[in-house]
């Protein structure tokens, strides 16, 4: 099969350089994965093509790159289903992270912010004769997230590192999961507290596009929930993020539907003079409109059914 | 055709102006409406944060509901279709599960049983009403407006709970739905990413980072018009883009439609009828590009 391909070329030796689309054609297998593709064409076509990548078989995550869009593992795409629909398969290299030539991009904040989670066991306590056991049952919730092979997918396309770089961003708290739910660590509290600061846990916008990209199935936004979990349970709740998802649950279980009027009071805290005042404008605007939500909020019919599951689920929590 | 109407919650509050535009429209269409008058909010992601399994259950109720009545669902709201997929799409695959979450509706005397199918009205019209027979309802064509579509997260995100890989189509509904009511749609990179609504009380200055982007890259790209299935991002785009144009040095000018509303214009209902006289950014230079009186 012939396939075509676009790719995004930037050359930082080029004077002035500027990111550009150039096409190749390539006589392909229907076997090939897109890096089959561009490794022909750098091998047969043009040498001057930069694409990273190893083991070839989806394990050490060199070949991340957006492909259609989308960033995966350019030898985990088979190129037919990336041509499917389309005239030509788009390939171009990670966002959120700088160019160092054509596909191959610089990963150093990817791991910095990895570091920054501390991925490493801190045990407490008297340290073992041996090695620190821990149960299989304890551990095997951990597989998931512990098949992450650091490939940057998630952190490309973050739509909350798009705005503001000091977000942590997918894959360091995914690692941060991995190690404040292992019963062998002891600094869970303490992970859980730093988690909960500006960048952590709750600036996710929880837009999904980390789980769906993930080429390990990691679920790194399931994780991030988790943690936000855990952290309200170890009782970090001070955060507007911990105080809207328990005011939206409390008002759930009040009447059945969102109350939008008393939501924001309550996350704020109806004292916090400077947010309740920055709510002004908005109401003002949406009062003049006749957008604003019932003053008078009622609840769904047959919501002590919604009470019982809200109080059947805290027992069994 | 007939569906079990889940409006959700902001279609009656936040974006009061959604709910009689959907109705309206759903009638032009021949859709009729049985509403889930007693279902509960889907807890929107934000209280499966806390509790998976009680949002599972909360979820589970209004398919059971649905389910009495034989009817599919309707839903209006990508994140409520986003969220109601992925329950379903847990309870359907874990036999166990499911038994246990009935349990927890017994006491209500209702059972889910799995059957239901759940899809939201952008759905509803390319698969069940077809272009075929949408175009001829179309008796006001919008020629000449550049309208960018923007999805919400949860209608195309995961796939595999949304049923896209069965159905790929339904990642580009919006732009074929654009084309169907004569108007042109514009391609720009935000349509499919976080409008920024979910961390507006947690970290507002990066939701209104987003609001500016998308509003500002589709204004660049010589769109009129956005418009949405999602009253969320309704609510960011239109509601909060005054405050992101002052941050960041913009003008808040890009109307926000939602789909219902753009479906009945080009239907031919007044602007008062689809309420797009309640928007914070005014559609009234819209309005008169397509030749439409307020």
């Amino acid at each position: 099969m012939q396939a075509h391909l676009r790719v995004r070329r930037f050359d930082p030796e080029e004077p002035a350089p500027q990111p550009r689309y150039q096409d190749y054609t390539v006589e392909a297998e229907d076997y090939f994965t897109v890096l089959d593709a561009l490794i022909k064409i750098r091998e047969e076509e043009d040498g001057t093509l930069a694409v990273r990548c190893s083991c070839r078989s989806s394990v050490c995550g060199s070949c991340a790159m957006r492909i259609n869009g989308h960033a995966t593992l350019a030898c985990k795409t088979k190129l037919t289903d990336a041509s499917k629909g389309r005239d030509v398969v788009l390939v171009e290299p990670m966002g959120n992270m700088p160019v160092v030539k054509d596909l191959v991009t610089d990963l150093q904040s990817f791991w910095d912010k990895v570091w920054a989670v501390e991925p490493f066991l801190q045990p407490q306590g008297p340290v073992p004769e041996q090695e620190y056991l821990a149960s299989n049952e304890s551990m095997v919730h951990l597989t998931g997230v512990m098949n992450c092979i650091m490939c940057g997918a998630c952190v490309s396309d973050c739509t909350v590192l798009a705005v503001d770089p000091n977000f942590l961003a997918p894959a360091a708290l995914a690692k941060a999961y991995r190690f404040v739910a292992d019963p062998r660590d002891g600094a869970s509290k303490e992970r859980l507290r730093a988690l909960s600061q500006y960048g952590g846990i709750w600036d996710c916008t929880r837009c999904l596009e980390c789980v769906q990209v993930c080429p390990k199935d990691v679920a790194p936004m399931d994780r991030i929930m988790t943690l936000r979990d855990k952290a309200m349970q170890a009782g970090y709740t001070s955060t507007y993020g911990a105080r809207h998802t328990i005011a939206f649950s409390e008002l759930l279980k009040e009447s059945g539907r969102l109350d939008e009027l008393r939501l924001p009071v309550m996350t704020f805290g109806i004292f916090n003079l400077p947010r309740m005042l920055s709510l002004v404008p908005v109401g003002l605007r949406a009062l003049v409109r006749g957008k604003m939500p019932p003053i008078f909020h009622r609840a769904i019919p047959g919501v002590e059914h919604i009470r019982r599951s809200f109080r059947s689920a805290e027992a069994k929590r | 055709m007939k569906y079990a109407f889940f409006p959700g919650c902001v279609s009656r509050g936040g974006c009061s102006e959604l709910y009689p535009s959907a109705v309206a429209v759903a009638e032009k269409l021949g859709i009729e409406l049985d509403e889930l008058t007693s279902a509960s909010c889907t807890g929107a992601g934000v209280l499966q944060e806390k509790d998976q399994r009680l949002g599972d259950t909360l979820n589970a109720r209004t398919f059971a509901m649905a389910e009495q009545k034989g009817l599919p669902i309707m839903t209006i709201c990508s994140t409520c279709q986003g969220v109601m997929s992925q329950a379903n799409h847990r309870l359907t695959h874990d036999p166990s599960y499911l038994a246990e979450v009935n349990q927890e509706l017994k006491p209500e005397g209702l059972e889910y049983r799995g059957t239901v199918t759940i899809k939201h009205l952008l759905w509803i019209l390319m698969e069940e009403i077809g272009a075929d027979n949408l175009r001829p309802l179309i008796t006001r064509p919008l020629t000449g407006m550049r309208v960018a579509p923007f999805y919400g997260c949860y209608i195309l995100r995961p796939s595999w709970a949304l049923g896209l890989e069965e159905a790929p189509e339904r990642e580009t509904s919006l732009e074929r739905v654009i084309e169907l009511v004569g108007a042109e749609p514009v391609d720009f990179p935000g349509k499919s990413l976080c409008c920024g609504f979910p961390i507006l009380t947690i970290n507002e200055k990066n939701s209104l980072a987003m609001v500016a982007r998308h509003t500002g890259d589709a204004r660049e790209r010589g769109a009129d018009a956005m418009v949405t299935p999602c009253p969320l991002c309704h609510l960011n785009l239109d509601g909060y883009q005054p405050k992101a144009a002052s941050t960041h040095g913009s003008k808040p000018d890009m109307p926000i439609l939602h789909l219902p509303q753009l479906l009945g214009l080009a239907m031919g209902l007044s602007p008062r009828v689809l309420g797009l006289q309640r928007h914070i950014v005014s559609a009234s230079r819209l309005l008169d590009k397509v030749k439409v009186r307020a």
